[in-house]
């Protein structure tokens, strides 16, 4: 071999081994320094100073804030964290840098609302988001139901509901439902039927699948509230009529009060438990439900999707 | 155009391609496909927007580079190789060299600028599956860029012509830096009295404003640019860098090249 190709080939594999041996090091770097890397810091939280230091390409530094901020939403959710605080800064500076992202105004109040593990717990700041998105995109039609829906769900505001339902009723090309729901606000406020056609609405208009997946499962969980609710009252009536509770549901078919035994949203039948009350079967399957749990029952840190969501 | 232009422009262009200026495409493309792939399973709904700000970013930071980093050298390098004399001890005047210098700058930008715009169409096409009408602004974002490059082609032959390559590069930096801040010095000269405001109105329309050149955000999100703002953005760019041009020709007709 000549001199020149040996002094190649020696290098290339010192290239090599050095190049595994600085990556086998710095993963054990990693592991001596836990978490420093993800440290939760925002180097520069002005979003104006970003702007101006973007140099005109703020779209671009945009899109990055927006990953950042989903993939911050998501590693804290997926650890079941009760604070989320670098989330608002960083939906600010998102939306700062570039005012015209919907996504983010979109998906960004859906993170902030909702109590913690669901959501950051902070309904007034997602609110605060919208009104933004609106004041900067007045003809999305989207960000004027997000509005109305973070009204309604989190702060139970049904006149701030149906005054955003209103404002986006307006708008061009606005979803019909809008217009309904405004108008059904005042009469029906606070009603399941209510809360399952802005679910429903939510499902039908939503592009992205866990979206999708989230206004699924809060519908099964609306219905199960609502049987739960009926059923109980039908033991309830039961109770008064013959001065006992029902042992089984066949004791209410055999009073002629229900039609075979009632079945929840995934097939399963419900329990009726000795002292009367309804019980799903399997309650971590039906993520959301405010009714038919166990005594003492805790929810588990991540809601359970149905992969046909 | 003179034959003698075209010559010293077609040479200049086959210089930077032995320079493997043409290479940055291979890490053009790596970045967009890269990103294309990448962002769909780390954000949420975004492809479309990064495809364009990432690739439209990426052609003009890349132009940028190469404006800048090639346009110093045009002038220097001739002088320090000694080529410059044999140039000169031809029939070419100086201006020609200039100006032929300019065009094979600016013609291997527009060239790389033309492969940087199918990989983004390209990767636009992956990300939507398919075109949109209102994609067609991002042609209008690319020719913007292109004017960019023009200025700052331009400027960077203007330091050239009586700067060492250093300084060069450090000048034609800045400048397009404060060019980009164009709009907000404007501002702040409005805010001052007297002689300062004077001054401030003065250096705010002496700079190159490159902030009016970047529509990368609004076609991004599908919003129509007037034609308006083509026309006079063409002239603008037009006009300043063949202001930009006519300096660097006046500083090397009379520079002592002995």
């Amino acid at each position: 071999m000549k001199a020149s190709r040996q002094i190649t080939v020696i290098f290339s594999i010192l290239l090599i081994a050095c190049l595994m041996g600085s990556v086998l090091l710095l993963r054990r770097l990693d592991q001596v320094r836990t978490g420093a890397t993800l440290e939760e810091v925002l180097y520069i939280s002005s979003p104006q100073a970003l702007k101006r230091m973007s140099l005109g390409y703020e779209g671009l530094l945009a899109d990055m804030y927006w990953t950042r901020a989903v993939q911050y939403f998501g590693g804290k959710h997926h650890e079941g964290a009760r604070h989320y605080d670098l989330l608002g800064p960083l939906l600010e500076i998102t939306t700062t840098l570039d005012p015209h992202l919907i996504v983010a105004y979109e998906y960004g109040s859906n993170f902030l609302a909702p109590p913690p593990p669901n959501g950051a717990g902070m309904p007034r700041r997602a609110i605060e988001l919208d009104e933004y998105g609106i004041r900067n995109n007045p003809n999305e039609w989207r960000l004027y139901y997000q509005e109305g829906f973070v009204y309604y769900m989190e702060l139970k505001d049904y006149a701030g509901a149906a005054d955003a339902f209103a404002r986006g009723a307006r708008v061009p090309n606005a979803h019909p439902f809008l217009r309904i729901m405004a108008g059904q606000m005042a009469e029906h406020a606070g009603d399941l039927q209510m809360a399952r056609m802005m679910w429903s609405t939510t499902y039908q208009t939503a592009q992205d699948k866990s979206i999708r997946a989230n206004a699924a499962a809060h519908l099964r969980a609306l219905q199960v509230d609502e049987d739960v609710t009926n059923l109980e009252a039908l033991v309830a009536r039961y109770r008064a009529k013959t001065g006992h509770l029902p042992a089984s549901f066949s004791d209410l078919e055999t009073a002629g009060m229900l039609r075979g035994v009632p079945v929840d949203p995934l097939g399963h039948p419900y329990k009726l438990m000795p002292d009367g009350r309804v019980e799903v079967r399997v309650p971590d399957d039906l993520p959301f439900i405010q009714k038919g749990t166990p005594p003492g029952y805790v929810p588990p840190l991540k809601p359970k999707f149905l992969p046909s969501d | 155009m003179s034959a003698r232009i075209v010559h010293i422009a077609s040479n200049t262009f086959r210089e930077a391609v032995r320079d493997r200026v043409l290479y940055n495409l291979i890490a053009f493309a790596l970045l967009l496909s890269g990103a294309a792939i990448l962002v769909g399973q780390i954000s949420i709904d975004i492809e479309r927007l990064v495809v364009i700000n990432l690739g439209l970013t990426a052609v003009s930071m890349f132009g940028m580079v190469i404006a800048i980093f090639i346009g110093i050298g045009l002038v220097s390098k001739e002088i320090e190789k000694r080529t410059l004399y044999t140039v000169l001890s031809r029939p070419v005047r100086r201006w020609e060299f200039i100006v032929g210098k300019f065009f094979g700058l600016a013609g291997t930008l527009a060239v790389n600028t033309f492969f940087m715009a199918i990989g983004v169409f390209a990767a636009l096409l992956y990300v939507s599956h398919h075109f949109q009408k209102a994609d067609g602004w991002v042609l209008v974002a690319l020719y913007f860029i292109v004017l960019q490059f023009f200025i700052i082609t331009a400027l960077a032959l203007l330091f050239s012509s009586f700067s060492s390559p250093l300084l060069s590069a450090v000048f034609a930096f800045s400048l397009f830096v404060i060019g980009s801040f164009a709009e907000d010095l404007r501002g702040f000269a409005g805010m001052t009295h007297g002689i300062t405001r004077w001054l401030a109105t003065g250096a705010a329309y002496l700079v190159p404003n490159f902030s009016a050149l970047n529509v990368i955000s609004s076609v991004a999100h599908q919003q129509a640019v007037s034609g308006q703002l083509i026309l006079y953005n063409t002239a603008y760019a037009l006009i300043y860098a063949t202001m930009a041009l006519s300096g660097a020709v006046v500083v090397f007709e009379h520079r002592n090249l002995k």
